[in-house]
C-alpha cells in the first residue's frame, strides 16, 4: 500500500515534471531566452576567473591592505588613491616597466622580421623540405615554456654551459674581449639576463609567425607572384608591392598579438632571472607578483598594479579588437 | 638563345639548391636546443660537465631517466606522481571547458540576441589579462573557497582560462554546419536533442578536437597559478612546478633535469603534431576569418 502510494507520488511528480519541461520550453521559446541559458556556463567560469578577480583588484587598489590587515590584526581602511601615488614614487617600478617595455619593443620586431623570413622561405620550398623546416619550428614552438627556459638556462649556465664554452674558444675580434669562460648570464645583470630571454622567446615565438605568414601567402592568387616575375620585380619590391599589402590585416593581428604576449611574459622571467632573487632584473610581471607575495605582502599595492597593468593591456587590446571587428571577426 | 636558357636553368637550380640550404640551416639551428636537451638527458654526469663538451653522448646512458623515475633526483617523488596530476588536472579542465565553450558556440554561432556583440568582444578582451595581474584576487578567492592545494581549484581556473580561445575556435566550426542540415532534420520531426547529437556534433567534432587539445597544452603548461596555489604541496604539484622545483632546488643536477624535461615536452610535441594544420587558424581566429 506505502509502496503503491510511493510510486503514484513517483509518477506524478514525473507527470508534472514533464508539464513543467513543456511550460519551461514553451518559455524558452517565447522569451527568445535559449542563448543566454547556453551562455550562462561559460559567463559564470569568465566571471569566476576574470571578473569577479578584477572587482576585488580595483577595491583593494583604493585600500591599505596589507600584512595586519591579512592577519586580521587591524581593519582594513580607504586610502584614496595612496597606492597608485606609491607606485609612481617607486623607482622599481619605473624599472621593470622599461624593462618591460625595452623588451617587449626588442623581441617583437626581431620575432616579426625571422618569423615573417621562415614563412617566406617555407612558401618557396619543395613540399617534402617546407613539412621538414616546419616540424622543426613546430618543435620549438611546442617546447613548454617552464622546459624551454630550463634548457636554455642550462645552455648559458656558467658551470659547463655550451654557450659560454663555445664563446671562450672563438677568437676575441669576433667576440670582444670578455673572459666568456665562466660568465654568468642570468644575476650579472639586467642586459645579459634580457639578452637569454629575447633569445629563448624568439626561439618558441617565430613558428607561430612564420607558420601564419605561410597560410596567408598561400590565399594569395599564384598568377600574381607570376606577373610580378614576368616584369622581372625584385623580391623585396614584390614583398612590399603584393605580399605585405595582401597580408596586411594578419601581420596587424600578428603584430598586437606578439605586443601582448611579449609584454605579459613571466614565466620564463621567473625562471631564468632566478625566482624573485634579483631585484634589478624585475619586468612588470615579477615586480607585482614580489609586492603580493614576497614579505611583507601589500595587496593594495598589488590591486594598483594590476588596474595600471590592465589599462596598459587595453590601450593594445582596443587595436586589436577594432582591427577584428573591422575585419568582420563579429558576423 | 641556347645558352640564354641553360643558364637562366642553372641559376634556377642554383636558386633551389641555396633555397634548400637555407632551409636545412634554419632547421638545424631550430632543432638544436631540443637536440642538446635530449642529448644532455643521455648523457651520464661526467660527460655532462667535462670540460669539451660533446655533441652526442659517448656512453648513453639511461641513468638520469631511472633517476627521474625513481625519485631520487628531485626528492620528492617519482615523475609519474607529477605526470598523473597534470594528466588528471588538464583532462578534467578541458573535459569542462570544451562541453561550456560548445554550449556558448552554439549561442553565439545560431542564435542572433542582443548582447552578442559585447559577448564577442568581451571575450578578446579577457583572454589578454595576464595571469599576474589577477593572481593575488584568485589566489584569495580560491583561499576562501577551500580549493588552494588541491587539484580541483586548478580544474576550475584551467576550465574558465581556456574559454574565451575555444569559444572563438569553436563558433567558427558550428558557424560552418549549414543551417539547412537542422531545418530538414527538424522538418523530419527530430527534437533539438536530436539535432544537436546526431547532426551539429558529429560535423564540428574535428573542430571539438582542436580546441580540446588547444586547451589541453594551455593548461599543460600553465606556470603561476600552479605555483601560487600549490605552495610546499610537493604532492599535488603539476609537471610544470615539479620541473621548477627540481631545478630551482640548488646544487642542480643537469643530467636527471634534462630528462624530466624531456618527458614532460613529449606529450606537447606529439599534440601540436596531430593539430599542426589547425593551430594557426585557432590562434589568428579572432582576426581572419576560417
Amino acid at each position: 500500500m506505502a509502496e503503491t502510494a510511493v510510486q503514484l507520488a513517483g509518477t506524478e511528480a514525473r507527470v508534472a515534471g514533464s508539464r513543467g519541461a513543456g511550460q519551461w520550453g514553451s518559455f524558452v521559446r517565447r522569451h527568445r531566452i535559449a542563448p543566454y541559458l547556453l551562455l550562462v556556463p561559460a559567463l559564470v567560469g569568465i566571471a569566476l576567473v576574470y571578473f569577479w578577480p578584477l572587482v576585488q583588484m580595483a577595491l583593494y587598489s583604493f585600500q591599505n591592505y596589507g600584512l595586519p590587515q591579512v592577519t586580521g590584526a587591524e581593519p582594513v581602511q580607504w586610502v584614496g588613491f595612496g597606492n597608485f601615488t606609491a607606485t609612481f614614487a617607486d623607482p622599481e617600478f619605473w624599472i621593470s616597466l622599461r624593462i618591460t617595455v625595452i623588451f617587449a619593443a626588442v623581441v617583437v620586431p626581431v620575432t616579426l622580421v625571422a618569423g615573417t623570413l621562415v614563412g617566406l622561405l617555407l612558401h618557396r620550398l619543395g613540399p617534402k623540405m617546407s613539412m621538414f623546416v616546419s616540424t622543426a619550428a613546430l618543435l620549438a614552438w611546442a617546447t613548454p615554456p617552464v622546459a624551454g627556459s630550463v634548457l636554455f638556462y642550462w645552455l648559458f649556465n656558467p658551470d659547463g654551459g655550451l654557450v659560454d664554452w663555445t664563446l671562450s674558444k672563438l677568437p676575441h675580434w669576433l667576440v670582444g674581449s670578455t673572459d666568456w669562460a665562466g660568465y654568468n648570464w642570468t644575476t650579472t645583470g639586467a642586459l645579459p639576463a634580457y639578452t637569454v630571454l629575447t633569445v629563448l622567446v624568439v626561439w618558441t615565438s617565430f613558428p607561430f609567425i612564420a607558420v601564419a605568414t605561410l597560410a596567408g601567402l598561400k590565399t594569395v592568387p599564384a598568377e600574381l607572384y607570376e606577373a610580378a616575375r614576368i616584369d622581372g620585380a625584385s623580391p623585396w619590391r614584390v614583398f612590399w608591392r603584393i605580399t605585405y599589402p595582401l597580408l596586411k590585416p594578419i601581420f596587424l593581428v600578428l603584430l598586437l598579438l606578439s605586443v601582448i604576449w611579449d609584454f605579459n611574459i613571466f614565466t620564463q622571467t621567473y625562471l631564468l632571472t632566478g625566482g624573485l632573487a634579483n631585484r634589478n632584473e624585475f619586468n612588470l610581471g615579477l615586480y607585482i607578483y614580489d609586492k603580493a607575495f614576497s614579505f611583507p605582502p601589500s595587496y593594495g599595492l598589488g590591486g594598483a598594479l594590476a588596474i595600471i597593468y590592465t589599462v596598459i593591456l587595453l590601450v593594445v587590446t582596443v587595436g586589436y579588437v577594432r582591427s577584428s571587428v573591422r575585419q568582420g571577426a563579429l558576423t | 638563345m641556347i645558352s640564354t636558357r641553360v643558364s637562366a636553368r642553372t641559376a634556377k637550380r642554383t636558386r633551389k639548391i641555396a633555397l634548400n640550404c637555407l632551409g636545412v640551416l634554419v632547421a638545424l639551428v631550430t632543432l638544436f636546443p631540443i637536440f642538446w636537451m635530449v642529448a644532455t638527458a643521455f648523457k651520464p654526469s661526467q660527460e655532462i660537465y667535462s670540460l669539451t663538451p660533446s655533441l652526442l653522448p659517448a656512453h648513453p646512458t639511461l641513468g638520469n631517466f631511472r633517476q627521474v623515475i625513481g625519485g631520487q633526483a628531485s626528492g620528492i617523488g617519482t615523475v609519474w606522481l607529477f605526470f598523473r596530476n597534470s594528466l588528471a588536472v588538464t583532462l578534467a579542465a578541458v573535459l569542462i571547458s570544451s562541453l561550456v565553450s560548445l554550449l556558448a558556440s552554439v549561442a553565439v554561432a545560431r542564435f542572433s540576441f542582443r548582447f552578442r556583440a559585447t559577448f564577442l568582444i568581451m571575450l578578446l578582451i579577457v583572454q589578454m589579462i595576464p595571469g599576474q595581474a589577477l593572481i593575488i584576487a584568485l589566489f584569495r578567492e580560491f583561499d576562501q573557497l577551500n580549493l588552494l592545494q588541491n587539484l580541483l581549484g586548478l580544474i576550475i581556473v584551467y576550465a574558465a582560462q581556456a574559454l574565451p580561445v575555444s569559444i572563438w575556435m569553436l563558433r567558427n566550426f558550428v558557424a560552418t554546419v549549414p543551417r539547412e542540415l537542422e531545418e530538414a532534420a527538424a522538418i523530419d520531426g527530430a527534437s533539438a536533442v536530436k539535432i544537436f547529437w546526431r547532426i551539429l556534433l558529429p560535423l564540428i567534432a574535428p573542430g571539438l578536437v582542436a580546441t580540446s587539445i588547444f586547451a589541453f597544452i594551455t593548461a599543460y603548461n600553465e606556470f603561476i597559478v600552479a605555483l601560487t596555489f600549490l605552495g610546499q604541496d610537493h604532492a599535488a604539484y603539476t609537471l610544470p612546478i615539479y620541473v621548477t622545483y627540481f631545478f630551482g632546488r640548488g646544487g642542480a643536477e643537469w643530467g636527471p633535469i634534462m630528462a624530466a624535461s624531456t618527458m614532460y615536452t613529449i606529450p606537447v610535441v606529439i599534440f601540436f603534431l596531430i593539430i599542426r594544420r589547425r593551430l594557426v587558424g585557432g590562434l589568428v581566429a579572432g582576426a581572419v576569418k576560417g
